[in-house]
């Protein structure tokens, strides 16, 4: 079959929503694409437990402790999830983590950003895995399969991380001044930048209008970015906490609300690896991937020698 | 020395009663972390009471591109099905 029709039956089957399967044929710049956005995924699953496990030690209670390392947990499995998905495209774990440790890949900016207080627990909980939450389900109709599957099993795991973060700051709000105060100054610090997850506004994003064709994207960065709006901030409301943006206001007209503008510069310092913890963030990946080297390599000889003994047995 | 841990697939059975069902993929270096890392990334939350796992490389799949050889001839065979039989309202269930 020639490329020509090849990609044009490819093409139609995206459109009558048949999933693309890891052996079916894809064109080269759709492989590339997934491979490109799962393994950013993937890392960032994975450099997102760091900022949280920097208070699992220090967590107040030990109900709080038990959910946050259950969290960080699951930030781990789907990282693995992604990883796996990512793999039947023909790329290897050790490619993928290689682009991590050297840069070449990307992680969520939001990442590069530090947790200063308990309340930073709350906000990431809150507006980080909400905001991933509402990239994610539409995800689970991703036209390619693997990826599809993954999302659907990170989608049902995660609503529990958003309520367990709306939690803390609920618990904070209704205690004394200084604790409302830390939930705001959370909120102030973590609002904007969640904002940014999204992405660059529409009409900067190079991406959108072929991932969407591809039915990797259902929805645009903007409209994403304008449904989490609208649904955190009555949840905001109910916190007792303001929106740091004194340019917020409901839009009766277009039934959505309006916000001031992002600081999209801050945004590309930050992916440029000048946010306030970039350095911090791959030097602990570094470091948890360089002292794990003996246990990879204990475990492979170990399975090694089992391996040659029982061929010996038989 | 080969680099990577080897990729294994992981079946779970959610409850007795039920079949194996894949779950995912992952690496270990043998059998036994397999099922201990399968038991981490795929059960946290009572998701099943058994677990297979099968080198990857064991698995045979046919080839998308003999989907319809394989598969088509069945399309046309709807005498396969109850349905396709047709008995006076009088016989209840059969």
């Amino acid at each position: 079959m020639t490329a020509e029709s090849l990609s044009r039956r490819f093409q139609e089957k995206i459109d009558q929503e048949i999933k693309i399967e890891p052996k079916d044929w894809m064109p080269d710049a759709y492989r590339k694409t997934l491979i490109r956005q799962i393994s950013q995924h993937a890392h960032s699953e994975v450099v997102g437990m760091l900022p949280e496990g920097n208070w699992i030690t220090r967590a107040p209670s030990l109900r709080r402790k038990v959910a946050l390392l259950a969290k960080v947990q699951d930030e781990a499995g789907h990282g693995l999830y992604l990883y796996s998905a990512c793999e039947t495209l023909g790329v290897t774990r050790e490619e993928l983590i290689d682009e991590l440790l050297t840069g070449k890949a990307k992680y969520s900016s939001i990442f590069n950003y530090p947790t200063l207080t308990w309340a930073d627990i709350g906000a990431i909980g809150w507006l980080v895995d909400g905001a991933a939450i509402m990239n994610q389900v539409p995800l689970c109709r991703c036209s390619y399969g693997p990826y599809a599957r993954a999302m659907v099993r990170v989608c049902k795991e995660e609503s529990f991380h958003q309520r367990q973060g709306f939690e803390i700051l609920l618990t904070l709000c209704q205690g004394s001044e200084a604790q409302k105060a830390m939930a705001q100054d959370a909120l102030n610090r973590w609002w904007w930048p969640s904002l940014m997850m999204f992405g660059p506004p529409d009409q900067d994003s190079i991406h959108t209008a072929q991932s969407m064709r591809w039915k990797i994207k259902r929805f645009t960065n903007d409209e994403l970015r304008q449904k989490f709006i609208d649904m955190t901030v009555p949840q905001a409301e109910v916190l007792g906490l303001t929106i740091p943006d004194s340019e917020l206001q409901w839009d009766e007209a277009r039934g959505h609300y309006r916000t001031g503008s992002i600081d999209w510069e801050e945004f590309r310092q930050v992916l440029k690896g000048n946010g306030p913890c970039n350095t911090e963030r791959m030097a602990a990946r570094q470091e948890a991937h360089d002292q794990g080297a003996w246990v990879r390599e204990a475990a492979q000889a170990y399975a090694g020698k089992h391996r040659s003994q029982t061929k010996k047995a038989g | 020395m080969q680099s990577e841990w080897p990729l294994w697939e992981v079946f779970i059975r959610p409850k007795n009663g039920l079949h194996h069902i894949h779950a995912g993929s992952l690496h270990a270096a043998d059998a036994v972390m397999a099922i201990q890392s399968a038991r981490d990334v795929y059960t946290r939350r009572n998701e099943g009471v058994s677990i297979w796992v099968v080198e990857s490389i064991h698995l045979h799949a046919s080839d998308p591109d003999d989907a319809d050889m394989l598969f088509e001839p069945a399309k046309d065979k709807i005498y396969r099905h109850p349905t396709f039989y047709e008995l006076p309202d009088e016989v209840k269930h059969m």
